[in-house]
């Protein structure tokens, strides 16, 4: 479990990423953090392995406060997957995925064995074990990234909008992906993005941010949807403009559930 | 011609000599600047004054600073050690700046995620921040590999030997072959060792030659990677 505790981030020219912000992350559940560019969301996200130390507050992991913690030691028993995959160009695919379990001190070999079977946990073919990043594409950069991230088994893996720079489809395949793993592992996952669709689909809690660093709402998708918390949150998830509003038509007999546009967005089954 | 043919071990030996002087000075100044060049580029309030000090050693003129070294460091105007300093410190003002560069050059998202997954700050130095910044290095290196050569031949006209030598007694016994011997040779020299720079480059730097730029995988020319730009979603 990772809480926040009252956590305040002003930087030294003054400005204030996050205020006072109390929230608790539970176990083996994928939170998301939500919000557009300048709410703080990855200040947040930053602040779990000390990339970014708070100047109020205290973030704890299961009851320890970070704080306390040696950062390059507790960064080395989290996950970490960042945009643009943030892959050691200058290392091969298979150095990139066992690089934290050697810096941990596992002897190379087991390290890369270790590291071949993750790439089938990530949906790659071992064969480009051997490659460089940039002899992969952006969705496969993407996957190795999310391989390097489980490579210590860390109880935490922290998401920062990992998926925001590769193409719809990539990114719609990674997301269930993402899932997918999520189902078999049960991570404490921490997910950052500015999408909300991606928030909705990946969140069972989805915490949205809003400019200078505050909580609109922290729940799950369906709450958000049935009770926004004010109109920030409404207009944010689109509920205003019944942009979510779905409709039932009849075709053929059949019950086939319409959006606010008329697209057909699947069929009723009962 | 006669006179190559009859003084080749003449040559064969200040090619000896001129690597001597020159290979320390080009390690030297190499090894000096890149933690400069760190400097310069980590602290930038330290840029402007590091980069314009190392730059003015340029200027001054070489053979004013050959014959003004031995007043600092104690040692004979003739000996190659005041020479090799010399050559340092000439070299440190042509890579310095370079050196600088290569470390802005280095992605800082590549450094952050270094950190994020748990480098320390001296680790990530070797083994994330030096081997990218690792081509231009090399860059600069090249250039003070010949531009070291060339001037260590100046040393002869304080009495230094070296390839110069063969400038200057070329020059005083009238004997073109060795003018044009001393210059070839040098040149040769420079080559040779610059050829051994980029191969080391190559074997040091497995990732630079894997063709595609980060991103653009696609695009890129070898099959490998569009080969992998197929495997996509494998």
């Amino acid at each position: 479990m990772i809480e926040f505790r009252g956590v305040t981030k002003q930087f030294p020219d003054g400005t204030v990423a996050v205020r006072d912000v109390d929230i608790v992350i539970p176990p083996h559940k994928t939170t998301v953090f939500v919000g557009s560019s300048g709410s703080g969301k990855t200040t947040l996200l930053r602040m779990i392995n000390r990339m970014v130390d708070p100047s109020g507050g205290q973030v704890l992991i299961d009851g320890t406060d970070v704080a306390t913690v040696d950062p390059v030691r507790l960064r080395r028993g989290i996950g970490y997957v960042m945009q643009n995959s943030g892959l050691l160009p200058h290392r091969k695919v298979i150095d990139n995925v066992a690089t934290v379990p050697m810096l941990r001190g596992t002897k190379k070999r087991e390290a890369h064995a270790h590291a071949l079977e993750l790439l089938d946990t990530v949906g790659l073919d071992r064969s480009l074990a051997d490659r460089y990043p940039s002899q992969l594409s952006g969705g496969q950069q993407q996957r190795v990234g999310v391989a390097r991230g489980l490579a210590v088994d860390p109880n935490i893996l922290l998401m920062d909008e990992p998926f925001g720079a590769v193409d719809p489809i990539v990114r719609a395949e990674l997301q269930q992906e993402l899932l997918r793993l999520q189902g078999e592992l049960g991570k404490t996952v921490v997910f950052v993005t500015h999408d909300i669709d991606e928030a909705f689909l990946l969140g069972d809690q989805v915490v949205i941010m809003q400019q200078g660093g505050k909580i609109s709402q922290a729940a799950s998708p369906a709450e958000i949807l049935a009770h926004p918390a004010d109109a920030f949150v409404a207009d944010f998830v689109g509920a205003d403009r019944g942009k979510r509003a779905l409709h039932l038509t009849e075709v053929d007999g059949r019950s086939i559930v319409v959006d606010a546009d008329g697209r057909p967005a699947g069929v009723l089954t009962s | 011609m006669n006179w190559l043919w009859s003084n080749l071990d003449l040559v064969g030996e200040l090619i000896i000599v001129h690597l001597a002087l020159s290979v320390p000075a080009i390690i030297l100044s190499f090894v000096v600047s890149v933690p400069i060049g760190w400097l310069a580029h980590r602290y930038r309030w330290s840029r402007g004054v590091l980069l314009s000090l190392c730059a003015l050693l340029y200027a001054i003129p070489s053979l004013a600073l050959f014959i003004a070294l031995p007043a600092f460091t104690g040692l004979s105007l003739r000996s190659p050690v005041n020479l090799v300093i010399a050559l340092t410190l000439y070299g440190i003002a042509v890579i310095v700046r370079t050196a600088a560069d290569a470390f802005d050059a280095v992605e800082r998202d590549v450094l952050q995620s270094a950190t994020a997954v748990g480098y320390s700050a001296t680790g990530r130095f070797w083994g994330v921040e030096l081997p990218l910044a690792g081509p231009v290095l090399l860059s600069g290196l090249r250039v003070v590999i010949v531009s070291t050569v060339s001037l260590a031949t100046v040393g002869a006209v304080i009495g230094v030997q070296s390839l110069g030598s063969l400038f200057t007694d070329g020059f005083q016994r009238g004997i073109q072959v060795e003018i044009v011997t001393g210059i070839v040779a040098t040149i040769a020299l420079a080559l040779l060792l610059d050829w051994l720079a980029v191969l080391a480059g190559r074997v040091l730097m497995p990732w630079t030659r894997a063709g595609a730029t980060r991103g653009r995988a696609s695009r890129a020319s070898g099959s490998p990677a569009r080969l992998a730009a197929q495997g996509e979603g494998s």
